[in-house]
């Protein structure tokens, strides 16, 4: 396990895309700004595009994971809110 | 007696014999299937008034207007004049530049194919040549809009310099790769085989912390055709870096093919007689400049 303050966990393994990063979204929106968020998602199609897509939208992926039975945990940064 | 029609002026302005008696046809000059809601428009007018009110659009991304009449060959080249179209080209020339949307739109494209087809066009676009060539620009390796199958087929690619930095040794690189090319070390630096990476950018799209530097760069595929023959276009340089190269190369592939190509064969076919040691010869020159 890595040593991060954890604010949330998601499990993303039960749906597929785009649903994998519209939950992601949803959870990091109940976080403020620099809290930390787990993600428990697949390899393949989530792997390539979750992380990728929360660096689009401003936060920060801090580490990855791998479970090494075909899951990952991500740990995402909430970024600064976009809208005013 | 009626006059003699010449049917292949007709084609080469891009009116096409249709089956029914004096109906033609009628396509469209377009570059990578972009056209203006404007555009789209106006020539849905222009089908109304000259054709029975269809619009045809082609398998290279072009538009025809069928069942236009010979006696209004003039009166519809006018009224496209007037709101910015003109007829395309068929028969033994330069064909229609296909793109798909490329890195405007696209978040896969490692290029801006619209602007390379663009300029493509300018540069060829209804060139005579002893058979049709055509090009194809497709933005990255999904290949959407299938490059081997052209003349000239161009790829959008990434060259890719892992940045130590912003790294956070989390392996989504390593399991992106289809080429197997990239390795995580155990101190988690990361090590790319470039004889084995073919430029595709999949390793930087998928990293979360942008973790590379990227380059843009042009895979070229020459001799592809996809008609009553199926010949897979292919590759004899690197990706080229920049632009100025890039017009180097196919001003050296069109040269080549139209000085060595007998009247009514395409690229792959020409390459097949003559084989094509001389030809990627003058190709890879072209490239070192």
């Amino acid at each position: 396990m890595a040593d991060f303050n954890v604010a949330d966990k998601v499990d993303i393994t039960d749906v597929v895309c785009p649903v994998t990063f519209v939950k992601t979204k949803i959870a990091l929106e109940e976080l403020d700004e620099g809290q930390i968020l787990q993600v428990h998602l697949a390899e393949g199609e989530p792997l390539q595009n979750v992380p990728r897509s929360c660096k689009e939208e401003g936060h920060r992926v801090l580490k990855l994971e791998n479970n090494g039975d075909g899951t990952f945990e991500m740990y995402v940064a909430k970024g600064p809110d976009d809208e005013a | 007696m009626a006059e003699k029609i010449d049917y292949a002026t007709l084609k080469r302005g891009g009116f096409m014999r249709q089956k029914q008696k004096n109906r033609f046809s009628l396509r469209l000059h377009s570059v990578g299937g972009a056209f203006s809601s404007d555009d789209i428009r106006n020539i849905g007018d222009i089908a109304d008034r000259y054709g029975n009110g269809t619009v045809h659009f082609t398998a290279r991304q072009g538009v025809e207007i069928p069942f236009v009449k010979l006696e209004d060959v003039e009166n519809i080249r006018a009224d496209l004049a007037r709101v910015g179209l003109r007829p395309g080209v068929c028969g033994p020339r330069v064909r229609t530049v296909t793109a798909c949307q490329g890195s405007t739109v696209c978040p896969s494209a490692n290029i801006d194919t619209q602007d390379i087809a663009r300029k493509i066009d300018e540069r060829y676009y209804g060139m005579e040549l002893p058979h049709k060539f055509k090009f194809g620009v497709t933005g990255c390796h999904n290949n959407c809009l299938k490059a081997e199958e052209n003349d000239v087929g161009i790829k959008g690619s990434c060259r890719v310099k892992w940045k130590e930095d912003p790294c956070i040794s989390c392996g989504i690189c390593v399991t992106a790769c289809r080429e197997h090319a990239i390795e995580m070390t155990d101190d988690g630096k990361i090590a790319v085989d470039y004889a084995a990476c073919t430029s595709c950018g999949r390793c930087q799209r998928a990293c979360p912390t942008d973790g590379w530097e990227t380059h843009p760069a042009y895979t070229l595929t020459f001799g592809g055709q996809f008609g009553s023959t199926l010949i897979k276009g292919q590759e004899c340089i690197p990706p080229i870096d920049d632009e100025e190269t890039l017009f180097r190369v196919t001003d050296a592939a069109v040269g080549y093919f139209k000085d060595h190509a007998n009247k009514g064969e395409r690229m792959g076919k020409m390459l097949a007689r003559i084989g094509r040691d001389e030809f990627e010869e003058t190709i890879k020159e072209a490239y070192r400049g």
